[in-house]
């Protein structure tokens, strides 16, 4: 399976990572090798076969949907690369 | 004094008779770490560890003594630790400072662990060599020239380094394909990636979330299971974690294995292992066998198609989990500010690795529409058919036993350009990481050129204590 350069900046595009224009063809040479390598799953029929859903056999533990009343907005914000007052500030997103 | 300092069991020991304080213990250690050259910690501070070595001593002599009281732990840098910078081995997050500590380290240090400092590891723990650290690699203390450095595994090759060079006697890992596992083989040490769900994962930087899993390092089963003990248990922030009540692994631990039934997976013997590592895992039989254990011959069918299910999911979940890194919320942002998406995409392609970006890039192609059924679901499909494998194969055996990696440890800047040789290094290691099983390898015989060689005891979902017990009893005959 090739994964062309317009499909690399296609995935690169939804992932949100920037690829510089020298970057293109070795990503898309790498991600099709890694693409061509996976394919041998198809050599397996799972036509009858489930995914599976639960790793390990053990029954989910419920707990009480109680909410906790202690204010963590101090503790998020901490690290915040820029902020005002009780909010995180991004570039402009409205004309 | 050298030998004392070599095991928990023996410390915690001295430190009960007040032969040493937990002073002189944080002492030798910073001493050992600021002569070492292997690199294996991104984060060391003196002064917070003596300060906390004094606030144990002082807690000791009003009568208080914890279960690893003053014991020197190392923490792979992808736990979050409270106020302690926790990177993930990434640009994105290099001045990240948690508001929090995660469950894993809070039980440690509930019990008295003295953190000695943060381990190197690839970034985001993909990889197996700790080399795609934004910090640097860390240097395998069993290198033999000094002008060819090897590998210490990965991802957690600074943890299995520490303790391999005594910087510690213990530290965390996590393991989502074989980053404990391998990693431990290629320094000489114990390394347990127990089953999925023992520990919790609250505060542990998530890569695949489905697989990733705590565990120890150490250098003997005893210490291993000390450690394990401690750090497992019930967490109702995580929500897979396993509500049972953890066994004393340490107090139980046996080297009695008359009558288990030890499997050998025929497939695993490939004509693409090294001659040294197939004779070794033979030996290693030939004597489990001669202490009373029974080999039996088994087959896990779907072994071959374990990497490529892995190399499918792995970079699908970690593809949705990192996608919280944007430079708005923590960590690295680019100075682009042009709008907000060209701040993200900036943001993202300087602060991630090559491995990093190619494995985001890889688990959004599966994912995206009219890719998700041939590769994500097939996958997942073939995941059950794995899982399927080892459920037969334990209605017949108690553990299975493997080498843990398919090489020694190799030199610095090999295998790096071609990612798929470099993922081939997890390929007995991940099939149980599919199957949620507990793994641990156990130090056992030197490749041709005298390294460390390790062999792999795989168990049933939370029998932890049989593939311990098995390890000791390989232990004790080394």
């Amino acid at each position: 399976m090739k994964i062309d350069k317009n499909t690399t900046l296609k995935i690169a595009r939804l992932a949100r990572i920037k690829i510089n224009n020298n970057e293109i063809a070795d990503y898309s040479k790498q991600l099709s090798n890694i693409i061509d390598w996976v394919q041998q799953l198809n050599e397996v029929n799972t036509d009858q076969i489930e995914p599976l859903k639960k790793i390990v056999e053990i029954p989910a533990t419920f707990k009480g949907d109680e909410p906790e009343l202690k204010d963590y907005s101090q503790d998020i914000l901490e690290n915040a690369p820029e902020k005002i007052e009780n909010y995180f500030v991004v570039p402009k997103v409205v004309e | 004094m050298e030998n004392e300092f070599s095991s928990i069991d023996k410390l915690l020991k001295l430190l009960k008779e007040n032969k040493i304080s937990v002073t002189e213990i944080s002492k030798h250690f910073i001493d050992k770490i600021k002569k070492s050259e292997i690199k294996a910690f991104i984060h060391f501070n003196e002064d917070n560890i003596l300060d906390n070595a004094k606030k144990l001593d002082d807690l000791k002599s009003k009568g208080t003594f914890k279960r690893i009281h003053g014991i020197p732990i190392g923490v792979k840098d992808l736990f979050c630790t409270k106020n302690i910078r926790t990177t993930a081995g990434s640009k994105i997050l290099k001045n990240f400072i948690p508001t929090y500590e995660s469950t894993v380290t809070s039980n440690l240090l509930n019990e008295g662990a003295l953190f000695v400092g943060k381990t190197n590891l690839d970034e985001f723990a993909m990889g197996s060599s700790t080399t795609t650290s934004y910090f640097g690699s860390t240097i395998n203390p069993c290198s033999k020239d000094k002008n060819k450095k090897l590998v210490a595994g990965g991802s957690s090759g600074g943890s299995a380094a520490a303790v391999s060079a005594n910087l510690c006697l213990g530290a965390t890992g996590t393991d989502t394909g074989g980053s404990i596992r391998q990693p431990a083989s290629f320094c000489g040490v114990i390394g347990i990636k127990p089953t999925y769900g023992l520990c919790s994962r609250w505060g542990i930087i998530a890569f695949a979330s489905s697989l990733d899993q705590a565990g120890v390092f150490s250098n003997n089963v005893k210490d291993a299971s000390i450690l394990l003990e401690i750090m497992a248990g019930y967490d109702n922030k995580d929500s897979t974690s396993a509500n049972i009540k953890i066994p004393e692994y340490s107090k139980n631990l046996s080297s009695n294995i008359k009558g288990k039934k030890i499997g050998i997976p025929k497939e695993y013997d490939t004509e693409n292992i090294p001659e040294d590592i197939k004779i070794n895992w033979m030996n290693s039989k030939d004597y489990l066998q001669k202490n009373g254990a029974e080999i039996i011959s088994i087959s896990l069918p779907h072994t071959k198609f374990a990497l490529p299910t892995y190399y499918i999911l792995a970079p699908a979940e970690a593809s949705s989990n990192l996608a919280r890194y944007d430079g708005v919320k923590y960590g690295f942002r680019s100075k682009i500010n042009d709008s907000l998406d060209a701040m993200y995409e900036v943001t993202r392609n300087e602060g991630f690795g090559a491995e990093v970006k190619r494995r985001i890039l890889i688990g959004t192609y599966v994912l995206s529409a009219g890719y998700y059924e041939a590769y994500y679901l097939k996958a997942q499909k073939i995941r059950s058919l794995i899982s399927n494998d080892f459920k037969e194969a334990f209605n017949k055996c108690d553990a299975i036993l493997t080498p843990t990696s398919p090489s020694e440890a190799f030199p610095i800047g090999e295998k790096e350009d071609d990612p798929i040789k470099m993922y081939l290094n997890d390929i007995f290691t991940v099939p149980a990481s599919l199957a949620g099983l507990p793994g641990i390898s156990i130090p056992f015989g030197n490749s041709n050129n005298g390294l460390p060689l390790g062999i792999q005891i795989i168990g049933r979902h939370f029998d932890e204590q049989t593939i311990l017990n098995i390890s000791n009893n390989l232990e004790e005959t080394i």
